[in-house]
């Protein structure tokens, strides 16, 4: 009996394993960092996150937009409630149509959503050159191990091997699948000056945008974890109680 | 010893009213109380079934909230799941719950169906016990797979993309077939449309599959570990016995379902599904999700488009027709040497095609992939019924209490605990 | 069931275990409901669009706009001198809803009210020109016949509170926000 539920287990370990790895197992290798995120306890280092946003708005959001980012979530990150409505007010965003019918342009406020820097995915690749700058808002879980493979991207380029030529426009990454990226390497020490006096060197800048950009696609992590824990010891508590239960149940069927 | 049909005396006096105009506690009395005799032996493997059950209606509850929230068209689908992840309250813990929660279903339904492919639970008078079981696990593939469409993501549009295109390999009438799916020229609103509607008809339609087969469940009875009938003395009550085992059953589920569910919400699912689906653009690697990976390395193990498909219905087809290809009388597979060895062949045989399903098809994988599907067809049609004519089982025991067999490691006869 | 089912062999245990074991299983599933109740809760995003700016200097004397506000309509009523003295000259205890004018409109001249009558929830007439206003010269619900004066006040009808005034501040002279 134990042995047949070993040999269960081992299969569904098996199949899901196998079928995960199996998935997972495209593109180059991306070497695994740690982060405050990770385990079973894991939450988000709040000022990694905040310095990722100061990079995301100084470096990325030119090209690239969070759509599902909305001012007001802003401040689970921990940022006070004034710089979010300051960085809100900062934003034009378009409402309407006004009593002449006309859409209008206003400041932000809290409730709206990040406006996207291009109208659509057509004008961003004119104005781009062809390429298209994706949304950042669920990139960190679009990707298999999604935060370590943005923060080797965004460290990853290197200078070409020998023996391979890249083409005007292109930029060889370390990283990329096929390791010819359109974008050109986003981020160079000093790019930012953030507001916390952190040494703002490449690596630095790529694990900050790295946390702030997973805590965009997976807001709930903190939660969804806190509330695994409480969950799992009421039903630890359930299950042994039960256990006891049915041993006494079952004692005079043995 | 309560019989098969009793007429049970409620103390309750509202009840006892109700009761007799409509008679539902007889039922539940009859159906899963003390009036339901169970052989005494069944081990954990026989917990599976209410697992199963559990899950369905969890999938049921969680899916009814989530369609609150949910907007079924192609422009707004994807941005309204993560509306459910962002904004509702816990709209991620429901949303992760129905998503895993699938892969739960099946995860209880597989070890459900090996169960009985080992005791043979399939064998006369279960065939057609048996055979609801194989329309309830089609309803279910249909059911996942329209399900995972309705996110909108890059999975989801290229999975509904390459199934509904199996249809396509129909001779003469094929084409016209995948059009009339696709409400159009390709997968687009009207097929996310028409697959909601279906998705949420669906589970009901599995339930009521469901009742059927707990009916027929009820006409002889639980099989058990020994597989031979069982006495009157050696049955016990299902309540409380198995109400309270499946009971703890649950828990354990539970806290195996919340690892995935708090912990790796994403690990069998598809990064490439937060990608919004793109109609111009194919992701590198199409895989289905984990449970259908077997079948689809079917479909792919057989180069005619036509007879991959075949073949890949004919997979689950074999399984109707179970009953009568296993040619043997002995049920339990404790008390049948070679059998019990082919089980755990099939066994890996599975385990094989998922992971060849889940590889590109290319080089060593396409030949695998044959073997291995040669393999599953073989077992059922030629090894099952040649087995049942020259295996030599070994001593049935008299009753199930008094078991004959010595220890011989794999699914040992004994009583739970 | 089972203490509602007696069976001669099977006879009912009560004790600790079993009343802690089903107790915990019962808070267990009240836990799992809960989630389900919670989520038909309003949103976070829905939550947080609960303001909106009206402009009220366009608001011509003696006539009235409406504005949506939550998904409700919202009436902003330019009174004249006539309704203002009418609203205040009112003996409060002639009144359903007793409240005094002067505790309804921040400024006289301007009366914002939540234009959902407080019987059943329908939208009164008496915004438009053309409308009825009621024998009280405010509103008139066409559903069920309540009138409302010119404070928003019931004043006859099966209505049982006075239209509902928002919570709102003036950003300038003419701007002023709801909610």
């Amino acid at each position: 009996m134990i042995l047949a539920w070993r040999g269960t287990l081992a299969t569904i370990g098996l199949v899901l394993g196998l079928a995960h790895a199996a998935a997972a197992a495209e593109g180059v290798a991306v070497p695994s960092r740690s982060w405050s995120f990770d385990g079973i306890f894991g939450t988000y280092d709040r000022a990694a996150a905040q310095r990722g946003f100061q990079v995301y708005q100084n470096v990325c959001a030119g090209c690239h937009g969070v759509r599902f980012l909305a001012f007001r979530n802003l401040l689970d990150i921990g940022l006070d409630e004034e710089t979010v409505r300051a960085v809100a007010a900062e934003r034009t965003v378009v409402d309407g149509p006004d009593d002449g019918g006309e859409m209008y342009e206003r400041p932000g406020r809290l409730s709206d959503r990040w406006p996207s820097p291009f109208a659509n995915e057509q004008a961003a690749r004119a104005a781009m050159g062809g390429a298209y700058p994706l949304d950042l808002s669920l990139i960190a879980k679009a990707r298999p191990q999604g935060p370590d493979y943005l923060y080797a991207l965004l460290t990853g380029y290197h200078e070409p091997p020998a023996d391979m030529a890249v083409p005007d426009g292109l930029y060889y990454n370390a990283y990329f699948p096929g390791h010819l990226i359109a974008m050109p390497p986003p981020l160079s020490d000093g790019a930012v000056e953030y507001a916390d006096g952190t040494e703002a060197t490449v690596a630095q800048m790529a694990s900050d945008v790295t946390y702030f950009l997973t805590w965009l696609a997976e807001p709930k992590l903190e939660e969804r974890k806190q509330t695994g824990i409480k969950v799992v010891l009421f039903l630890i508590v359930l299950t042994a109680l039960l256990y006891a239960y049915k041993r006494r149940i079952w004692a005079d069927v043995h | 010893m309560s019989g098969n049909h009793t007429q049970p005396v409620f103390r309750n006096g509202l009840v006892r009213w109700v009761d007799d105009r409509l008679p539902i506690f007889t039922i539940a009395y009859n159906m899963v109380g003390p009036g339901y005799p169970t052989p005494r032996n069944l081990n954990y493997f026989w917990n599976f079934g209410s697992l199963a059950g559990l899950v369905l209606v969890l999938q049921i509850m969680t899916g009814i909230v989530l369609a609150m929230h949910y907007t079924p068209h192609t422009s707004m689908a994807f941005d309204s799941v993560e509306h459910i992840m962002r904004d509702v309250n816990w709209g991620w813990l429901l949303r992760y719950a129905h998503a895993n929660g699938a892969s739960m279903f099946f995860i209880v339904v597989y070890i459900h169906i090996f169960r009985g492919l080992y005791y043979g639970s399939y064998k006369p008078p279960r065939e057609l016990l048996w055979m609801l079981g194989v329309v309830i696990l089609l309803l279910m593939m249909a059911t996942a797979f329209m399900g995972y469409v309705l996110p909108w993501g890059q999975m989801s549009f290229w999975g509904a993309t390459v199934i509904t295109n199996l249809f396509s390999a129909v001779p003469v009438f094929g084409e016209s077939i995948v059009t009339w799916l696709w409400g159009g020229f390709s997968v687009d609103n009207p097929t996310l449309n028409r697959f909601y509607s279906l998705h949420y008809l669906l589970p009901f339609v599995i339930v009521a599959v469901v009742v059927l087969h707990i009916m027929a469940l009820h006409q002889f009875g639980s099989n058990n570990p020994v597989g031979i009938d069982v006495r009157k003395k050696d049955m016990i009550p299902f309540h409380p016995y198995y109400t309270v085992k499946d009971l703890f059953g649950i828990g354990v589920f539970l806290l195996f379902f919340s690892a995935f569910l708090f912990w790796a919400p994403n690990m069998l699912g598809h990064p490439d599904n937060y990608i919004p689906a793109n109609p111009l653009s194919t992701p590198a690697h199409i895989v289905p999700e984990w449970y259908f990976l077997p079948f689809y390395a079917i479909l792919r193990a057989i180069p005619d488009k036509l007879m991959g498909v075949i073949a890949m219905f004919a997979s689950i087809g074999v399984l109707f027709l179970l009953p009568w290809l296993d040619t043997s009388r002995v049920r339990s597979a404790n008390f049948r040497p070679i059998y019990r060895v082919l089980f755990w062949v099939l066994v890996l045989d599975c385990v094989l095609l998922t992971y060849i399903g889940a590889k590109p098809p290319e080089g060593i994988y396409i030949t695998l992939g044959r073997v291995a599907t040669f393999y599953y067809f073989f077992h059922f049609l030629v090894l099952l019924p040649l087995l049942g004519k020259i295996e030599r089982p070994l001593p049935l025991p008299d009753s199930i209490t008094k078991p004959v067999l010595p220890r011989s490691g794999g699914l040992a006869a004994q009583p739970a605990e | 069931m089972a203490d509602q089912a007696v069976q001669g062999a099977g006879e009912t245990r009560r004790d600790f275990l079993e009343l802690a074991a089903l107790a915990t299983t019962a808070v267990g599933a009240a836990a799992l409901v809960w989630p389900l109740v919670d989520s038909m809760n309003p949103s976070a995003d829905v939550l947080a669009l609960s303001s909106t700016e009206v402009d009220v200097s366009q608001v011509p004397e003696g006539s009235a706009i409406t504005v949506k506000w939550r998904g409700s309509p919202v009436f902003v009523r330019h009174r004249t001198a006539v309704e203002i003295e009418e609203a205040e000259n009112v003996e409060l205890s002639a009144l359903p809803d007793p409240q005094p004018d002067s505790e309804r409109a921040q400024r006289a001249e301007m009366l914002i009210v939540v234009g959902v009558c407080t019987h059943l929830g329908c939208v009164p007439l008496g915004n438009k020109p053309t409308e009825p206003r009621g024998e009280f010269g405010g509103w008139f619900c066409p559903c069920h016949g309540s009138h409302y004066d010119t404070s928003g006040r019931i004043r006859k009808g099966p209505a049982p509170a006075n239209l509902p005034v928002p919570t709102y501040t003036y950003l300038s002279d003419d701007v002023v926000r709801i909610g």
